[in-house]
């Protein structure tokens, strides 16, 4: 080690002129009046100096996003009230042993009545009528033969249970969340990925076709369409299709027009990658963020499309329920009897709440730059 | 600038006659006939086919129809108002939708500017709460659900507004539908305002125009306002085909005679000339709101101009 430190000094004072030399000279005579201990001296990269530092420590994307995602109050409970819903709109109908087109006219119009609340003097049966002369409470359960029925949220003018048909328009509103979804991963990612990784015209033809598509309101569309075909689930479903992929088409197109450019795409080009290979394999699993985040926005957007339709009579037809066309069909008395209307408007309002806080926490976790714009 | 709108102009055209030619090709396909009735004789159905030229070629008849909607004519209504011009139909109904339309989208982008601005310079305080909850809450709910609670409580309820739309008491009466449908655009302008707003306010220009000792109002509306309201043009106008849409169900609901029921009630009574024809109007105001923003965004800020025509 002594050998080691006079080498150093040696080749440091390389340059050799005569002061230096004298300095090398006089170093040395004072280094052989040292004696050095073998503990004097220790190597680096060993022992206690070596620490992990678990303050910073770098995480995967997803743990980072599950995390920021956590800490999103509004986002955790969003999912979890889809998740009741969910369960709820499966189990529901089951619940009870009403179904869903199950009519009986001598038990219509019956007011809100549960089990056990009842006695805390809330929903139990009882409503008030009120009419241009003056208002009264009645409680149709206590005529005979009616007192051991409960209906949870009522019944409609047609003595149709509206629990069950509340969950069963709840499963026609996520069944079309479902469709939203996968037009939007298949056709939308499909075209948009298509579109700008080709470029040139290929994407100067597909844009100009999105552009027109674009410039058609989507309430002319989806109308018109249903009007060729019958109204029906397999119509509505159509309308989505051909209206619901533009949106992610084009956060397709953009995200692939930012990735194209990158290296990794060069290097596996150069390794003879083919298109749909680095389209597919090295593009896509890099955009995924914006991509589900697009596709949990447009989930609202479906069912408000779908309840719209309900609403103006291009619907499922009856006896079939949807949220949208338990709405349209309660307002017409909702001053009478707001029960009706009331279920299926909360769980609406609910579902739609819930998948917007959810979206909105999706895309502050998964694309933090995003964040509030 | 003038070579930029004549191409957004050129493009709006095309779009235009495109979207007539989708429209009259769908409608060729549409089930059900006008005159399906059972007195009809096979030769009166026939007379009348070639009365209204419906035996010619498909081909004819669009350029007879895009002949006829360039010079305004709109052709007349089948069904619903027999022999009626479609131009005459629409003359009482387009400023009825119209104006409520127009109130809507003042109503909205105001209210939803301010409550914006109000969170964002006061922010994270009860305020920005309050508008998060609005937004998020005008957001997610349909309008119609705001347009039955608002006619609950405050046509039923309490009784303060008319519940159906009254021609003598137009403003009174058109109050309720007109905030309900605004709601979506509030939420949505008050929202994008917000975290806009935010952001001007932390930039470097505020710090200098600040250090300059510009404060109070003429800081926020000279300097951070004008920033702001390239974001807010940019939502408002997709919000424009939301109120169209909104407003087809809120017309429903308060019963006003505007152009959505009247493109409800053609649906229903298979009166396709007059759906075409508001179909086409939606059309057209839709493509004249998004050309109006494309050249306002040019105006307000030069760098998309630039980038737009090098396109």
């Amino acid at each position: 080690m002594r050998e080691e430190n006079q080498n150093r000094m040696a080749s440091e004072a390389a340059p050799g002129n005569e002061a230096l030399l004298t300095i090398e000279e006089e170093t040395q005579k004072y280094l052989e009046g040292i004696k050095f201990r073998d503990d004097d001296f220790e190597f680096q990269h060993s022992g206690e100096f070596e620490h992990i530092d678990t303050n910073f420590a770098s995480q995967s994307y997803w743990k980072d996003a599950f995390a920021r995602f956590k800490a999103n109050k509004g986002a955790v409970v969003g999912f979890f009230c889809i998740v009741i819903l969910i369960i709820l709109a499966l189990a529901g109908p089951h619940m009870n042993e009403y179904t869903y087109d199950q009519q009986n006219i001598i038990l219509q119009n019956m007011a809100p009545r549960v089990p056990e609340l009842e006695k805390l003097g809330i929903f139990d049966g009882s409503e008030i009528l009120r009419t241009t002369r003056g208002s009264k409470l009645i409680n149709q359960y206590t005529t005979p033969g009616n007192e051991n029925l409960y209906f949870w949220f009522g019944t409609d003018s047609l003595g149709r249970d509206v629990w069950t048909r509340t969950w069963m328009g709840t499963r026609i509103s996520l069944y079309v969340a479902v469709v939203a979804v996968i037009c939007d991963l298949l056709i939308g990612v499909t075209y948009g990925l298509i579109s700008g990784y080709f470029g040139g015209k290929v994407d100067i033809v597909m844009q100009r076709i999105v552009e027109v598509l674009n410039s058609i309101p989507y309430l002319v569309t989806v109308t018109l369409l249903l009007l060729i075909l019958s109204p029906g689930l397999l119509s509505i479903t159509l309308a989505l299709v051909i209206t619901g992929w533009l949106s992610m088409s084009r956060i397709a197109r953009a995200e692939i027009l930012k990735l194209k450019e990158r290296e990794y795409i060069l290097a596996s080009r150069t390794l003879g990658a083919k298109n749909f290979w680095i389209i597919f394999r090295e593009a896509l699993p890099n955009m995924i963020g914006p991509l589900i985040t697009q596709t949990m926005f447009s989930i609202p957007h479906a069912i408000f499309t779908e309840a719209f339709l309900a609403f103006i009579g291009l619907g499922v037809p009856e006896p079939m329920a949807s949220l949208g066309s338990l709405i349209s069909s309660g307002y017409k008395n909702f001053t009478t009897h707001p029960y009706m209307i009331m279920a299926p408007m909360i769980v609406m309002a609910i579902l739609m709440l819930s998948f917007t806080m959810f979206a909105d926490g999706l895309r502050d976790a998964l694309d933090p730059k995003m964040k509030e714009m | 600038m003038k070579k930029y709108i004549l191409k957004r102009l050129l493009i709006s055209v095309i779009t235009l006659l495109v979207i007539i030619l989708v429209l009259f090709l769908m409608l060729q396909f549409m089930p059900g006939s006008p005159f399906n009735d059972e007195k009809l004789s096979a030769d009166q159905v026939a007379s009348m086919r070639k009365a209204y030229g419906l035996d010619k070629p498909v081909i004819v008849q669009f350029l007879i129809y895009v002949k006829k909607v360039l010079t305004g004519d709109l052709g007349v209504s089948y069904s619903i108002s027999q022999n009626t011009p479609i131009t005459t139909l629409l003359s009482t109904r387009v400023p009825v939708s119209f104006r409520m339309g127009v109130n809507a989208v003042i109503i909205g982008a105001l209210l939803g500017m301010l409550l914006g601005i109000a969170a964002a310079l006061h922010h994270n305080s009860a305020l920005d709460t309050i508008c998060t909850v609005i937004s998020v809450l005008g957001v997610s709910l349909p309008s119609y659900v705001f347009g039955l609670i608002l006619a609950y409580f405050f046509s039923y309820r309490i009784r303060v507004l008319p519940l159906l739309y009254d021609q003598a008491r137009v403003i009174s009466s058109t109050f309720l539908p007109t905030l309900a449908l605004s709601m979506f655009t509030i939420a949505t302008v008050a929202r994008f305002t917000r975290s806009s707003m935010l952001e001007v306010l932390d930039s470097e220009f505020m710090l200098l125009a600040e250090s300059k000792g510009i404060t109070g109002p003429a800081l926020i509306f000279r300097h951070a306002l004008r920033n702001v309201m390239i974001s807010v043009i940019t939502v408002l106008a997709p919000l424009v085909v939301d109120l169209m849409i909104g407003s087809l169900v809120i017309e429903q609901i308060f019963a006003i005679p505007g152009i959505g029921t009247l493109m409800v009630s053609s649906i229903q009574s298979n009166d396709y000339n007059v759906t075409i024809a508001i179909a086409l109007i939606y059309s057209i105001m839709y493509i004249g709101v998004m050309l109006i923003v494309d050249i306002l965004y040019g105006i307000i800020d030069p760098r998309i101009r630039l980038t737009k025509t090098q396109n």
